[in-house]
């Protein structure tokens, strides 16, 4: 596009210098907004591999002057002693049926709204649009009340499904606009040839629905991984279901300003949402488009 | 122990699409041996139920409760009126987090936008747009609790005169020689506009993306035909860009809005809501968990949600005219 600027068309030695001056900001604006961008990310990285004793007295930057000193000696205590393994572990086991149910419970209904009629379809559709933005903040304390009632709280079962129902709007939101675009020949040969629609559903929506499916996939996933605010209510701080992120706000009030353990508990948390950006940036980009362009 | 994990890991990854799965193939089961008339008005219902009965119990109801339960007293046993809402909107500290999220909201909404905006044009113009853009975005992947472990460790403090380990004073004190170093989550002119800075940095990668998809939908030749007719870059982008882009920004700036009155992590972990920095979301959580007052959280809660009623209205609005 800046190449309609050529110099041949301005045709002055002046307007190409200014052009050539215009490109040389616009080139120090991006890679300064850059590097300000990466910077305090790489600073966690480079802290959290050097010994206590040089991050409390000197700055992350001095440790690529000789003697170069690092360790992963922080990792190893954190992993081991700060209950950052364990965490790891239900940071996982929270998160993995956190997205598989939501998704699967919104993909039977997005089937439903669009590929079956029923009366007030329309209407009950729009008051799913209306709940993608409730915050979850009004359900808390409800919710916490019944988990109580029932014993759950402090379970995984507990925060799954809570994750699954405020994951469902915007699952179902997503799932229908795309489900209902699949073309109706294909949908209607199936039934004709006697597929029920379970078979239908299972066999031919699943699988033509997985660019959607991942898109959401990563977006839940990311959601639940990163959350604080649910585990913290519904998980009521035992160590034994905490995820990660409780663990390390734990360790943010107990230790003060332990940062070589802080350092590399938060880039432990960062890992896994790290390998997914990276690998399955175009899906989690694509997720993020579906769910605020609305044609 | 390890037998527990073992049977978690069973039920999270099996167990669940199992469960889901054969719900559907019973009630399809159950539904042939019924006329087909029958089937076909029970089907959608039986489909629809596990998202219904999860929304009505998990979303729907507790909104309601709250609602109720804002107007009774600490432990819900008898009504108050409305003395919560009136001790929020009175009580000087409590002005102080209304006054914060409003902060929040302002701030953060319009810089974030502003920033976003502004990569996404520029960017467009370079070669190397998508490494700027992958690196503007990464703080989106990670949680605001890392993001504000990082930023705490930016913002460390150390007295003037002894080395700083912060990044932020180190810096700041290597540029210009006349500056004293600050503690930033400390003073209360400065903690807020501190945190609201974690907040850009995680978000403008959101808006970024948003604007930038729109920009490029933006036609070519329109621009093209605008440098041919002499327009310079300045005219281009105030009166054919940013009017193509409006409506982008406005699905933007209100997603943005819906997150930032919901702000809870980066305050929680940062400086938990001390020294005049407290929102709306911690607070809330504090009535609940350090006071125990659950009226005055669900009345908090409450008002998030009727400060969100404008924004669910105008979603409804769009869609239901561009048609379900």
């Amino acid at each position: 596009m800046a190449d309609a600027l050529s110099p041949a068309r301005r045709g002055k030695g002046a307007a190409f210098a200014g052009h050539l001056a215009a490109r040389g900001v616009l080139h120090i604006i991006l890679i300064v907004v850059s590097l300000l961008w990466l910077l305090p990310s790489v600073g966690l990285l480079v802290s959290s591999l050097r010994p206590a004793r040089l991050i409390t007295t000197t700055g992350w930057w001095t440790a690529f002057t000789t003697p170069f000193q690092f360790t992963l000696e922080n990792y190893a205590h954190v992993i081991g002693q700060a209950n950052m393994g364990r965490s790891f572990l239900n940071s996982l086991l929270i998160a993995i049926p956190a997205t598989v149910m939501p998704i699967l419970i919104a993909a039977f209904g997005a089937y439903a709204f669009a590929w079956m009629r029923f009366p007030g379809r329309n209407a009950l559709f729009l008051v799913i649009v209306g709940l993608l933005v409730v915050p979850l903040q009004v359900t808390l304390i409800p919710v916490l009340r019944l988990f109580n009632v029932l014993r759950l709280t402090g379970s995984f079962p507990a925060i799954w499904v809570a994750h699954t129902a405020y994951g469902l709007p915007f699952a179902v939101y997503l799932l229908r606009n795309f489900i209902g675009e699949l073309p109706g020949e294909m949908m209607e040969s199936a039934g004709l040839d006697g597929a029920t629609h379970a078979q239908v559903f299972f066999r031919l929506v699943l699988p033509t629905s997985v660019p959607a499916i991942a898109s959401l996939a990563i977006f839940q996933f990311m959601w639940v991984w990163n959350d604080l605010l649910v585990a913290l209510i519904y998980l009521g701080g035992t160590p034994q279901v905490a995820p990660m992120t409780v663990t390390i706000s734990n360790l943010v009030n107990s230790y003060g300003a332990g940062w070589e353990y802080l350092t590399a508990a938060a880039f432990i948390s960062m890992f896994l949402p790290l390998v997914v950006f990276f690998a399955l940036q175009q899906y989690f980009v694509k997720g993020i488009l579906a769910g605020s362009v609305k044609e | 122990m390890t037998v527990t994990n073992a049977l978690w890991a069973l039920v999270a990854v099996a167990g669940v699409p199992l469960v889901l799965g054969s719900y559907l193939f019973a009630v399809e089961a159950v539904l042939r041996r019924r006329t087909a008339r029958f089937a076909r008005r029970v089907r959608p219902w039986l489909w629809l139920a596990p998202a219904l009965i999860l929304l009505l119990a998990f979303l729907v109801y507790p909104a309601l409760s709250t609602a109720v339960l804002s107007f009774l007293n600490a432990n819900s046993t008898h009504g108050v009126g409305f003395a919560n809402y009136k001790y929020i909107f009175t009580d000087s500290n409590m002005l102080i987090v209304l006054r914060n999220n409003l902060v929040w909201l302002v701030l953060f909404t319009v810089v974030t936008v502003v920033l976003g905006l502004l990569i996404a044009v520029l960017g467009d113009r370079v070669r190397y747009e998508g490494v700027v853009k992958a690196v503007i975005f990464l703080p989106m992947a990670i949680s605001f609790v890392a993001a504000g472990v990082i930023w705490k460790f930016m913002y460390q403090f150390q007295p003037a005169g002894t080395a700083q380990v912060g990044t932020v004073n180190a810096f700041l004190s290597a540029v210009s020689s006349g500056f004293k170093p600050q503690a930033w989550l400390f003073n209360k002119s400065q903690n807020n506009g501190a945190l609201i800075i974690v907040g850009i940095w995680m978000w403008v990668g959101f808006a970024m993306v948003i604007l930038s998809a729109g920009l490029k939908g933006i036609s070519v030749s329109l621009v093209e035909a605008a440098r041919i007719d002499g327009a310079r870059e300045g005219q281009i982008f105030f009166s054919i860009i940013l009017p193509l882009l409006r409506s982008t920004i406005t699905v933007v700036a209100t997603t943005l809005i819906i997150t930032v009155l919901k702000i809870f992590d980066v305050v929680y972990v940062m400086t938990n809501g001390n020294l005049d920095t407290d929102v709306i979301a911690n607070r809330m959580y504090k009535e609940m968990f350090n006071y125990q007052n659950f009226g005055r959280a669900s009345a908090f809660a409450m008002i998030l949600l009727v400060a969100i009623i404008p924004v669910m209205i105008l979603n409804i609005r769009r869609f239901g005219k561009s048609g379900v």
